[in-house]
């Protein structure tokens, strides 16, 4: 495990207050979410589920098909695509249209993309001002920290952090009234809405067969972002695209039961294409930007390329053990929880944080509540093995791959098995039978010690099993 | 015919819970079956599955092909080793046909304990009395990857001068995982003890699990917090009067 990896799961553990907001707030999504997907509420639940895997499948398996077919019709109606393979390619194609139009300032709407290639740094370098209009990714924006979640960016912030935010950043006073902060809030994003030259968005779906962007919001700043500025750019991973708008009907039905525990988000926004003659509002340029940073490396291989079905719901967030305890920024890029867990090492690529996927006691949570039934936890087991390899490879972590050989040649040799652990048995402490809280300096190591740092470890018995039932 | 089994009891039982092993004999002997113990089985290879050396995981798993292929059915103490052989022995073997045969003529055969209870033998009253006030832990895999749900309750529904009495939330995990008890094991012993604070809010005097994994975590928890609640194999219940 990387130092860095450690101490953040360390640092967050230690933080008393940090661990009652992180599992108060996803506590609460978790059981508003179990609640609008019971059987009363949503009783073809698990048939939508199978449906959207299965759409999802198909569209994975398709994604060249689709994309043209998106790409073809969303041309017809006067928009553009951009195909960008990573951050470096969107951030130059922003850039040049801005220098073009002249354009200085960018509302953003909440895009998980752009957060994955850096795309406010990248513009900001360069002189643009890009500012956030979703109120929790706004507060993060000021905040000058990454999304803690993928759907509630600041998740783990109190009234009186973001109170502490607004008057350091916006010098007003302090303020711990949630209406009253979200007036602050919009009093300086209406101004900004006004004044944007390019609006920027992420995309829930793309929709093959009308060419159409889908949005989905509670807060109202997507649909302004798209429609108020002169230019509106949608950025997009290469796998949200969908083949019908008749697939919506399953996949909004998921979203929002399965993100907020919504029967449906506040906003849903269908944007084919700038405004048209006779239209009253929309922008005059409208381009899409589909990004593969790293996602087309997924294709090949059937089981992993399932992590491209995600509709960034962050259901699996709020139900992981883990995540609720290590929370968002633990996690060693812009993706947490068991989502982040298995697209990390793929689109970064293992050695990012090749002790990841082993950040899971695989219990499965994940996979009972992805509304695409991504199998998570299969995921995460071949990833572990591709750690392996690569570590063979690189001839790392020797120890343990000598540990696991003398494992699988003990366990295949019944004799010795039973003499090592009658032998291992021998050497811990006997205490007439209650549990074990310390052992001599010299065999306390390695993960014996870590086990004891944490709880006690079972007296071994005077006799195993095969001893007892041979004399029975 | 049809009243011969064999115990498969893990290595985990075999080595520091082997009573568990004897109470899940005595349970299958009392229903009238024949119960063997091939004495050449170890593991199951999850451990090595679990943290990514498939290679070895599939000498072990080889290993325990050879030593229960005989048998008729095969009975074990946890939902996670029998989740290992009926669901993750065929991942192993994908690329090897005589070998993902052999494991699939036998996965059929393997049977968690309470399920092998209630859905082959069909019983749900074995006959246990037991004065205690009782908590039941799902264990994941047991849970997720074989749907045992209500099963052990029902069993449990039937021990005379037992309460169960169900903990918020029941499914959410202990922490152990495997090697992840010991690679992550802050997080791990975080996780345990917030499932000991909703094992400890319901007031029972003892957690019942089918995994002896799960329980050793809760009780190292449980033991180092100095707390009077002990941890029992649905066995260990079911086997007393």
């Amino acid at each position: 495990m990387s130092a860095e990896f450690d101490q953040k799961i360390h640092s967050t553990l230690s933080d008393a207050n940090l661990q009652l907001a992180i599992y108060t707030a996803t506590g609460r999504l978790k059981e508003k979410r179990i609640e609008c997907v019971s059987p009363e509420s949503l009783p073809d639940y698990q048939e939508l589920r199978s449906q959207a895997n299965a759409v999802k499948k198909h569209s994975i398996e398709n994604l060249d098909y689709y994309l043209e077919e998106f790409e073809r019709n969303l041309e017809a109606r006067g928009g553009k695509v951009v195909y960008c393979k990573d951050g470096t390619e969107v951030a130059d194609f922003i850039l040049s249209l801005a220098r073009e139009r002249g354009a200085h300032l960018i509302v953003k709407s909440k895009s998980m993309t752009t957060e994955e290639v850096d795309l406010n740094e990248r513009l900001e370098h360069h002189g643009l001002e890009s500012v956030e209009t979703d109120l929790g990714e706004y507060i993060m924006q000021l905040a000058h920290e990454r999304p803690y979640h993928i759907v509630a960016p600041a998740l783990h912030k109190t009234r009186y952090d973001v109170a502490e935010i607004f008057t350091r950043n916006l010098h007003v006073p302090n303020e711990i009234v949630i209406e009253k902060q979200t007036a602050i809030a919009r009093a300086v994003l209406r101004e900004k809405f006004l004044a944007a030259d390019i609006g920027i968005s992420g995309a829930n779906f793309l929709v093959a067969d009308s060419g159409a962007v889908v949005i989905v919001e509670n807060e109202g700043n997507a649909r302004l972002t798209t429609s108020a500025p002169k230019i509106h750019i949608a950025v997009a991973g290469i796998e949200k695209v969908i083949p019908r708008a008749q697939d919506l009907a399953t996949f909004l039905k998921l979203l929002a039961r399965s993100a907020t525990g919504q029967l449906l988000s506040v906003y849903t926004s269908f944007l084919a294409g700038p405004r048209r003659p006779g239209e009253i509002d929309g922008p005059d340029e409208f381009y899409v930007v589909l990004l593969d940073n790293g996602r087309s490396k997924l294709l090949p291989d059937r089981t992993k390329r399932q992590s491209l079905y995600c509709i960034r719901c962050g259901a699996c967030l709020n139900t992981c053990p883990v995540y609720r305890k290590i929370g968002g920024h633990s996690f060693p890029w812009v993706y947490s929880g068991p989502i982040g867990a298995i697209i990390t090492p793929q689109f970064m690529g293992v050695a990012h944080e090749p002790s990841l996927p082993f950040a899971s006691s695989l219990c499965g949570a994940c996979a009972e509540v992805c509304p695409v039934k991504i199998d998570i936890p299969k995921i995460l087991l071949e990833l572990r093995s591709d750690v392996k390899k690569s570590e063979a490879r690189e001839k790392q972590n020797r120890l343990e791959k000598l540990a696991f050989r003398i494992f699988a040649w003990v366990m295949t040799h019944p004799r010795v098995y039973e003499l090592a652990g009658r032998m291992a048995a021998g050497m811990a402490p006997s205490d007439g039978g209650s549990w074990i809280r310390t052992v001599p300096a010299p065999i306390n190591i390695g993960p014996l010690r870590a086990w004891l740092s944490q709880r006690d470890l079972p007296p071994p018995p005077a006799r195993s099993f095969r001893e007892m039932w041979r004399q029975r | 015919m049809g009243k011969r089994v064999s115990l498969f009891v893990t290595c985990i039982v075999d080595q520091l819970f082997p009573k568990v092993g004897m109470a899940m004999a005595g349970v299958l002997e009392r229903l009238g079956y024949q119960v063997d113990f091939p004495e050449n089985q170890t593991c199951c290879g999850q451990p090595a599955f679990n943290s990514g050396y498939r290679g070895e995981a599939r000498m072990v798993a080889r290993h325990f092909l050879d030593t229960f292929e005989s048998s008729e059915r095969i009975v074990v103490p946890s939902g996670s080793c029998t989740a290992m052989v009926v669901h993750h022995y065929a991942e192993l073997f994908a690329k090897e046909p005589d070998t993902l045969a052999r494991v699939h003529a036998l996965e059929k055969r393997v049977w968690e304990f309470s399920s092998f209870l209630t859905e082959v033998a069909g019983v749900t009253d074995v006959g246990a009395r037991f004065e205690e006030v009782v908590t039941f832990h799902d264990s994941c895999h047991g849970l997720r990857e074989l749907g045992i749900r209500e099963g052990p309750r029902r069993l449990l529904a039937c021990v005379r001068g037992l309460e169960l009495r169900e903990m918020a939330p029941a499914e959410e995990c202990c922490g152990f995982g495997g090697t992840f008890a010991v690679k992550f094991a802050e997080l791990s012993g975080a996780m345990a003890r917030t499932k000991i604070e909703a094992i400890e809010r319901t007031g029972a005097r003892a957690v019942v699990s089918l995994d002896l994994s799960c329980l050793m975590q809760i009780q190292g928890v449980l033991s180092r917090a100095g707390s009077g609640v002990r941890t029992m194999h649905l066995a260990e219940v079911l086997a007393s009067r």
